[in-house]
């Protein structure tokens, strides 16, 4: 029998432990996805329907035209993933971000329909351009369609789905 | 290769050589950069000036990543091969990769607060990151916790390739999992989504932290081997008298 060298044992060993590891760290991942998963689009809101006062996270687009401000700070708009779409109604300071058509997560609660939140957060896309390449590419009428601009804001929803 | 310059004293002669090259193109392309990322490329279109963070930003979270495969691969080749130098290459490159993971969520912080409304958020890029930062603390802190320093080096070695399952996990969050943060925008199989006038300057900084990573190590790996030799002259010395 040849004599197996001890770096080859070694080579060996650190091999198979990272296999094992990668294979044990795959396997929580996955069974963790539901806590992983930032916000819930609105299909997985409207069809698994979460217990009241259960706090999320729900994250979509802002519908273009939905947004409508009340007095005392009041904003009420609806977020959509293009499949479904949720009522929120927010009290508070909106990030600069916030538009229609452009993403947003917003953690509170849902009950009957309406989503109440208390905190909503701006996210963006990972397309950076100066703003003439914006007009122009408008202009042009090359600018993504709002389904478009959803995948590439990582919207579709991932995981959760399952 | 490998074994060519395992021999410290050949690798401090390479060293020699490249070690002002890569200082001179750090504050160079360094300082080109940055008056590119600064000054002359353009706001964003919707992110008006504070794009501008992207640029120490992007290549602070790649080196984070970079340093931590090097000194991945070091710390294998030092518990493998059993080559003194790859240990000390490992060694001294968790200091850098701490730095540059640091000011990566230092800077993303800065960088979300005006941008999504809140510093910090447990997402899963964030998170993962956070981690990244654990592990080349908890590597610094176990290669010193020994008296035997040949023992510190195996125990944070395998410390550190255990870790190694957190890279793909960052690069991937953002595909894998919704999360705050957006998507890659570089490293993509379509081709990158920023435009070229602000993806220069970019490139030019990600290749200036790169060449300060090497210049700083080679330094590091200098003072390490003669901590070394110190070491065991002393070790001498004691058993000598």
């Amino acid at each position: 029998m040849v004599p197996v060298k001890r770096k080859h044992k070694r080579l060996t060993f650190v091999g198979l432990a990272l296999l094992l590891i990668a294979a044990a760290a795959g396997l929580v991942l996955s069974a963790f996805e539901e806590s992983i998963v930032f916000f819930h689009s609105p299909t997985d809101i409207v069809e698994k329907t979460p217990v009241p006062d259960r706090r999320l996270r729900l994250g979509g687009l802002v519908e273009e035209g939905s947004v409508e401000r009340q007095p005392d700070a009041v904003v009420v708009f609806r977020v959509t993933d293009m499949a479904n779409t949720v009522n929120v109604s927010y009290r508070g300071i909106l990030p600069d971000l916030f538009r229609e058509g452009q993403g947003v997560v917003a953690e509170g609660t849902y009950a009957g329909g309406l989503f109440t939140a208390d905190e909503v957060l701006a996210k963006h896309d990972e397309t950076y351009m100066p703003p003439e390449v914006a007009d122009a590419l408008k202009k042009s009428g090359k600018w993504n369609e709002m389904s478009e601009e959803m995948k590439r804001q990582g919207m579709i929803n991932k995981g959760a789905q399952q | 290769m490998l074994h060519r310059f395992a021999n410290p004293t050949r690798f401090l002669r390479f060293a020699d050589i490249i070690q002002p090259w890569m200082a001179v193109l750090t504050v160079g392309l360094g300082a080109a950069g940055l008056y590119l990322g600064l000054f002359a490329s353009p706001a964003d279109y919707q992110q008006g000036e504070s794009v501008r963070i992207m640029y120490v930003h992007v290549p602070a979270a790649w080196m984070g990543l970079f340093c931590y495969m090097a000194m991945a691969a070091a710390a294998a080749v030092g518990l493998i091969w059993k080559h003194p130098l790859a240990d000390l290459a490992a060694k001294a490159t968790a200091p850098i990769g701490a730095g540059f993971t640091f000011l990566a969520l230092v800077t993303g912080s800065l960088w979300g607060k005006p941008m999504w409304g809140t510093w910090w958020v447990w997402d899963a890029r964030l998170t993962s990151m956070l981690v990244l930062l654990f592990l080349y603390l908890g590597y610094m802190a176990l290669i010193n916790a020994f008296d035997d320093p040949t023992r510190g080096i195996k125990a944070s070695s395998i410390l550190v390739l255990v870790g190694v399952v957190n890279v793909p996990i960052i690069k991937f969050s953002v595909d894998w999992w919704n999360t705050l943060h957006q998507p890659s925008s570089v490293m993509r199989m379509d081709g990158p989504t920023i435009d070229a006038s602000m993806l220069w300057p970019l490139a030019l900084m990600a290749v200036a932290f790169n060449t300060y990573y090497v210049w700083v190590m080679l330094i590091r790996i200098r003072t390490e081997v003669a901590a070394t030799k110190v070491r065991s002259l002393r070790m001498k010395q004691a058993h000598g008298s």
